[in-house]
């Protein structure tokens, strides 16, 4: 991958390998212009998998690792790509970086590939990495393509792993499958005298949209963004 | 250039031929691990069916020492070769591809379960089940007591059931319903097991022969009852020779 780095030092000094424009690739998608909560995509896979922790991290993982491979990928060969067949060029590119970890999966994690594989397959059709190679990586060199892509994945990890967090908290109790609330008392021999009793609807897809809602309220809030 | 059609066509197939080297050499190379994890959650999952899973479990290793396995036919009869002769083995036999056979030609496996550290006597009958759930197969282990009349334990597992609803009877919730079951009347006809329609039905509707539904999937429920009865019935012959030996 480095060795993209050295992005042709013909005409002027190389740019420093993290400069504030090259920073800013990164940490824009983290917040202000979060694939999810600001652009809304990729929302589907958000409300699939987030209902516990381990799944939605793996997950949050696939989707970067295809994000900056497919990233990287079109951006190698954004000059060979004919501008007639570009989307389905994208499209096989992204299938089998997909697929590969599907491959993966199903080879290292058998539990996690029964679990994640209809939702894994379902990058292939997730907004944001498509939107990414269109927008992004069709007209960037190499090493920012890259940083494109983790900034964007890393912002819509974040997002759903947050999801994920209140969602299983209160709908099972528990944070990575370690009980939570059990552990601070919620059980019949506990000081609360009871068990915790699981909110159902943070287990359902409507949760996910209470939580997702909120985040973007407090972010919206926060960064000042209006839609217009 | 770039846009003339000889070029796209050029592109195209080298792309095809790329990607496609790329995902037949992965599938190639990955292909024996991947084989070893399914082998692995096999047998956990027949091993699920009467005793508890733990992540610590050497599943490889229990399995061998309790888990002793043969493979019969519709009457009941021990089939060691197919007619190549070549061995039969029980956890080879590919229960989906004899589901789509006439129940008369499918090979039927039973896992014979001898207790978690491996005893001398059978505890229990381990038999693969195989039906139609709403979406798409469904699929699991049943365990029987030693006349084959009692269910001592049931895992299931699908293919495409809807998450929170016919998904549910991966659950050992649900799966925990159907302990202690017969599949006999007093009369001594087979009746199997029914999951009702609906849940939380009232206990005077749960007798031996049924069990809780999970709401909203009615019809992945109505597949499990259908597969159960169809199984029962085939492994019925197996079940008669054995008691029919066992009294001589």
């Amino acid at each position: 991958m480095s060795t993209e780095t050295v992005d042709k030092p013909v005409k002027k000094e190389s740019e420093a390998l993290l400069s504030k424009r090259r920073k800013k690739i990164v940490s824009d998608p983290l917040n202000d212009d979060n694939p999810i909560t600001i652009q809304v995509l990729g929302i589907c896979s958000a409300l699939a998998v987030t209902t516990q922790m381990k799944p939605t991290m793996v997950m949050s993982i696939a989707v970067i690792f295809v994000i900056v491979f497919s990233n990287l990928t079109i951006s190698l060969i954004r000059k060979l790509i004919p501008n007639r067949v570009r989307i389905i060029v994208q499209l096989a590119v992204i299938a089998t970086l997909v697929t590969l970890v599907n491959e993966v999966l199903q080879a290292f994690a058998y539990d996690m590939y029964k679990e994640l594989s209809v939702f894994v397959g379902l990058i292939i059709t997730n907004c944001i990495i498509m939107g990414r190679l269109e927008a992004f990586a069709l007209a960037n060199k190499p090493y920012d393509s890259i940083l494109d892509g983790l900034g964007s994945g890393l912002g819509y990890a974040w997002i759903i792993l947050a999801v994920a967090f209140f969602r299983e908290l209160f709908g099972s109790g528990a944070i990575f499958g370690f009980e939570v609330f059990e552990a601070i008392g919620f059980s019949s021999d506990g000081w609360v005298g009871m068990d915790y009793q699981a909110n159902g609807i943070m287990v359902t897809p409507v949760g996910a949209f209470f939580i997702l809602g909120l985040i973007i309220w407090v972010q919206r809030n926060k960064t000042g963004y209006v839609e217009n | 250039m770039r846009q003339s059609n000889y070029y796209v066509i050029l592109f195209s197939v080298i792309l095809t031929v790329v990607l496609g080297g790329l995902l037949a050499a992965t599938s190639e190379g990955l292909g024996p691990i991947q084989q070893k994890s399914i082998e692995l959650d096999t047998k956990k999952q027949i091993l699920g069916a009467v005793v508890e899973v733990t992540p610590e479990m050497d599943v490889i290793e229990t399995y061998s020492k309790a888990i002793k396995s043969e493979v019969v036919d519709y009457s009941g009869n021990t089939v060691a070769e197919d007619s190549e002769g070549n061995k039969i083995v029980a956890e080879d036999v590919n229960v989906e591809k004899q589901f789509d056979k006439d129940p008369e030609e499918r090979l039927y496996p039973v896992f014979k379960f001898y207790g978690k550290e491996g005893g001398e006597e059978i505890e229990s009958y381990i038999l693969p089940v195989y039906g139609n759930g709403l979406w798409d197969n469904i699929w699991g282990y049943i365990a029987l007591d030693t006349e084959g009349k009692t269910i001592k334990g049931a895992v299931f597992a699908h293919a495409g059931e809807t998450p929170g609803l016919g998904a549910r009877i991966t659950e050992d919730e649900v799966q925990a319903r159907f302990q202690g079951k017969k599949l006999y009347n007093d009369q001594g006809e087979l009746v199997s097991v029914q999951m009702l329609k609906g849940e939380s039905n009232p206990e005077s509707k749960l007798d031996e022969h049924h069990v809780d539904g999970m709401s909203g999937a009615t019809i992945t429920g109505n597949g499990l009852n259908a597969m159960l009865k169809n199984y029962f019935k085939h492994y019925q012959s197996y079940f008669n020779k054995k008691g029919a030996t066992a009294t001589l």
